[in-house]
C-alpha cells in the first residue's frame, strides 16, 4: 500500500509548509517551494491543509501505484502520463494497483507537485515530515529519493464525494518574463536613491545558480551607501539580498536562518510561486508595494482557496443532467 | 526603546531592530523581549528568529496584520525588562582537549606563543554568552573569547569535522552540532549532544544561555560518552539570575 519510486527524476523531496517554530535553534524552515501549488493539490483532495506532497524539479520521476489512491498533479508541466498515456493535471485522479505515473521534463515551470489522498506515510520530525536537505533530516530518511525507494501510505484508499467535479483551471507557467511585487525593506534604508531606482526599473535574469536555498539574479548593479554587510540577522521567505557585487539574491525555502547581507526589500508571498516556477535565462522586473497591499493580496488568495473548494464541491453538470433524466423517468412511474 | 526600530520583512514577517553592535546587554535585551513574547502570547506568530542585535517575527497574516503586531511589539517594548526577567542559565559542557580529540591544539598555542596548557586554562576560564544559534541546527555563536587565543581560520577547511568538535575560528569558539565541513582549528571533542533530533527536546541551549567549557581526560570522555549513548547524561546547568 504505496508508491515505489522507480526512477527518483532530478530533485524530488516530500515537502509540506515547512518546519516551524524550530528557527531560533538553527533550523531552516524547507517546505515546498510553491505554496500555491502546494495548496491546489490538497485542495482538490479534501486534505488537509499541510499534507506532506512529493515536490519534484525540471526531470520528474516514474511511481508505481501499490495499491488503488487519488492523486492531483499540480504546478508546472512535466507531461505526466499514466501508463503511457496522457494524464490530466489540476483534478482528482483515480490510480490503481499497478498504474505507472510517469513525469517528463518540465515544459512550463520548474516544479511539480503531487498530492495524495491516503497520505504518505511519512514520520513526523519536530512538527513536519518536510524534507531539510541540509540537516539531513525529515522527509524520506532526509534525503531525495531514489530509484527503488519505497512510500507506503498511511490510511487505505477515501472516498471523495463530487469526485467527477474535482477539476479546477490549469495555472499558467510558460511566462518567461514576470513582475514580482515586493515589500521594501527591512534595509533598503543601506542603499541609495539610484540603487532602489536600478532595483525597480531594470529588468535582471534568472542565473543556473537556482536552487531551493535560493535564486541568484544578473543585472545592473545596485549601488549601497556604504557596503552591505550587516550584523547577520533573521531572514524571511522571499527576502532579497544585495551583497557587495549588487547583484539580488532572492532566498527560498532552504533558506539558512540568519545572514550578513543587506536585504533591501522581500517578495510579496503570493508572488514567490511565480519565481520559483522560473528556469534559468527568464527574466525578472520588480515593482514595489506596501505591507498593506502585500497582506491584502494574501487574503484576496485565501478567498480563491474558499472559491475553488465551494466549487469543487457542487455536483457537476454531467451529474445534475442525470439527476434531471432520473427525476423525469421517475415521474413516468408515478 | 529609543533606538529599537520596527521594520517590515514581507508580508508575514517583521524585524525589530535593536541598534547596530554585537553587546551582551543588548542581546539581553532581546531574550527578555522573546520571554515576554512567550507571556504574551501573540496568536499568529509562528516563528521567532533571535540574532545578534535583532529579531525576526514571523507571522500569518490571515491572523494578524503588520500594524497589529507592530502596535503589540510596541507595546511590548515599552514594558520595564524586569530584574530577572531572564534567568541565567550556565550549561556546563565537558570537553578532552588536545590529541586526536583536538589535533589543531598545538596550532593554537604555536599562534599565540603559549603553552597547551594554558590555553585550555584560558579557554576554560568564563563563560560564552550564546548571542544566537544559525548557521546548522544548535550551532552557536558564543562571544567573549579570549583575545590571546584568536586563532586564523584553517588555510584549507576539513571536508568532515566530528559533531562534538570543539573549536576556534577568528574571534570566536563554538561547537559543531553535527558532522559537517568547516575551517575551524579543532582544540577538544565532547561528549555530549548538543543537537539530537531523536531527543524530547533536539537542542540543548538557547540564545541567551552561556556555556562554560569544563575540562575532561579521555576515562571521563569515555564514561560520559556511554551515559549520553544510554540517553542518560544531564548537562550540569547552574541556573540564577543575571
Amino acid at each position: 500500500m504505496g508508491i515505489r519510486v522507480l526512477k527518483a527524476g532530478m530533485l524530488t523531496t516530500v515537502q509540506d509548509l515547512g518546519r516551524n517554530g524550530y528557527q531560533s535553534q538553527g533550523f531552516s524552515v524547507a517546505g515546498v517551494m510553491d505554496v500555491r501549488s502546494f495548496k491546489i493539490a490538497n485542495l482538490l483532495l479534501d486534505n488537509p491543509e499541510n499534507e506532506a506532497v512529493l515536490e519534484f524539479t525540471l526531470i520528474g520521476p516514474t511511481l508505481q501505484f501499490t495499491s488503488d489512491t487519488i492523486i492531483a498533479i499540480t504546478g508546472g508541466d512535466f507531461q505526466p502520463t499514466v501508463n503511457g498515456e496522457p494524464a490530466p493535471m489540476y483534478t482528482a485522479l483515480y490510480m490503481k494497483r499497478g498504474d505507472i505515473l510517469k513525469f517528463g521534463s518540465a515544459r512550463t515551470g520548474s516544479r511539480g507537485y503531487i498530492a495524495f489522498s491516503s497520505y504518505l506515510d511519512i514520520p513526523v520530525v519536530m512538527g513536519s515530515r518536510c524534507t531539510n536537505l541540509k540537516s539531513k533530516i525529515g522527509g524520506y530518511k532526509g534525503r531525495k529519493l531514489k530509484d527503488e525507494d519505497y512510500i507506503g501510505f498511511r490510511i487505505k484508499r477515501r472516498y471523495l464525494p463530487y469526485f467527477l467535479s474535482r477539476k479546477l483551471d490549469l495555472d499558467e507557467f510558460d511566462e518567461e518574463e514576470v513582475t514580482l511585487r515586493v515589500v521594501m525593506g527591512p534595509q533598503d534604508d543601506m542603499f541609495t536613491k539610484q540603487g532602489i531606482h536600478t532595483l525597480l526599473s531594470e529588468t535582471y535574469t534568472v542565473t543556473s545558480d537556482f536552487d531551493r536555498m535560493g535564486c541568484r539574479l544578473e543585472g545592473p548593479f545596485i549601488a549601497s551607501k556604504n557596503g552591505s554587510d550587516i550584523i547577520s540577522d533573521g531572514i524571511a521567505f522571499g527576502s532579497i539580498q544585495v551583497p557587495a557585487h549588487g547583484k539580488p539574491i532572492v532566498l527560498l525555502a532552504d533558506r539558512q536562518t540568519t545572514g550578513g547581507y543587506a536585504k533591501i526589500a522581500t517578495v510579496a508571498s503570493v508572488d514567490i510561486p511565480k519565481l520559483v516556477q522560473r528556469k534559468t535565462d527568464h527574466k525578472i522586473r520588480f515593482q514595489a508595494i506596501t505591507v498593506e497591499e502585500a497582506q491584502k493580496l494574501y487574503l484576496e488568495e485565501e478567498e480563491q482557496y474558499v472559491a475553488m473548494r465551494s466549487q469543487i464541491h457542487t455536483p457537476c453538470k454531467e451529474v445534475l443532467d442525470c439527476r434531471l433524466v432520473a427525476k423525469r423517468i421517475s415521474k413516468l412511474f408515478a | 526603546m529609543q533606538d529599537t526600530k520596527i521594520l517590515t520583512a514581507g508580508d508575514s514577517s517583521v524585524l525589530i531592530q535593536f541598534g547596530n553592535t554585537i553587546d551582551p546587554e543588548i542581546n539581553y535585551r532581546i531574550s527578555a523581549t522573546v520571554q515576554m513574547m512567550r507571556e504574551q502570547h501573540i496568536v499568529g506568530v509562528t516563528d521567532i528568529i533571535p540574532a545578534f542585535c535583532s529579531l525576526l517575527i514571523n507571522y500569518d497574516p490571515r491572523v494578524i496584520t503588520f500594524a497589529e503586531i507592530k502596535e503589540r511589539m510596541e507595546g511590548i517594548l515599552k514594558m520595564e525588562i524586569k530584574a530577572g526577567a531572564k534567568r541565567k542559565k550556565v550549561y556546563e559542557i565537558p570537553v578532552c582537549y588536545g590529541g586526536e580529540y583536538g589535533p589543531d591544539i598545538q596550532n593554537i598555542a604555536d599562534h599565540a606563543g603559549l603553552s597547551v596548557e594554558e590555553v585550555i586554562d584560558i579557554h576554560t576560564s568564563r563563560d560564552y554568552l550564546i548571542y544566537m544559534l544559525g548557521f546548522l541546527p544548535g550551532f552557536t555563536y558564543l562571544g567573549g573569547l579570549d583575545e590571546r587565543i584568536h586563532t586564523p581560520r584553517l588555510a584549507n577547511p576539513r571536508i568532515k569535522i566530528a559533531a562534538g568538535s570543539v573549536g576556534i575560528g577568528g574571534s570566536q569558539t563554538g561547537i559543531y552540532p553535527m558532522d559537517s565541513p568547516g575551517g575551524w582549528q579543532l582544540m577538544g571533542l565532547t561528549p555530549v549532544k548538543t543537537y539530537d533530533p531523536e531527543r524530547e527536546i533536539p537542542i540543548l541551549v538557547e540564545a541567551g544561555d552561556y556555556i562554560r567549557f569544563v575540562r575532561i581526560d579521555e576515562d571521563e570522555f569515555k564514561r560520559i560518552k556511554e551515559l549520553v549513548d544510554r540517553g542518560e547524561y544531564q548537562c550540569v546547568v547552574h541556573e540564577g539570575e543575571v
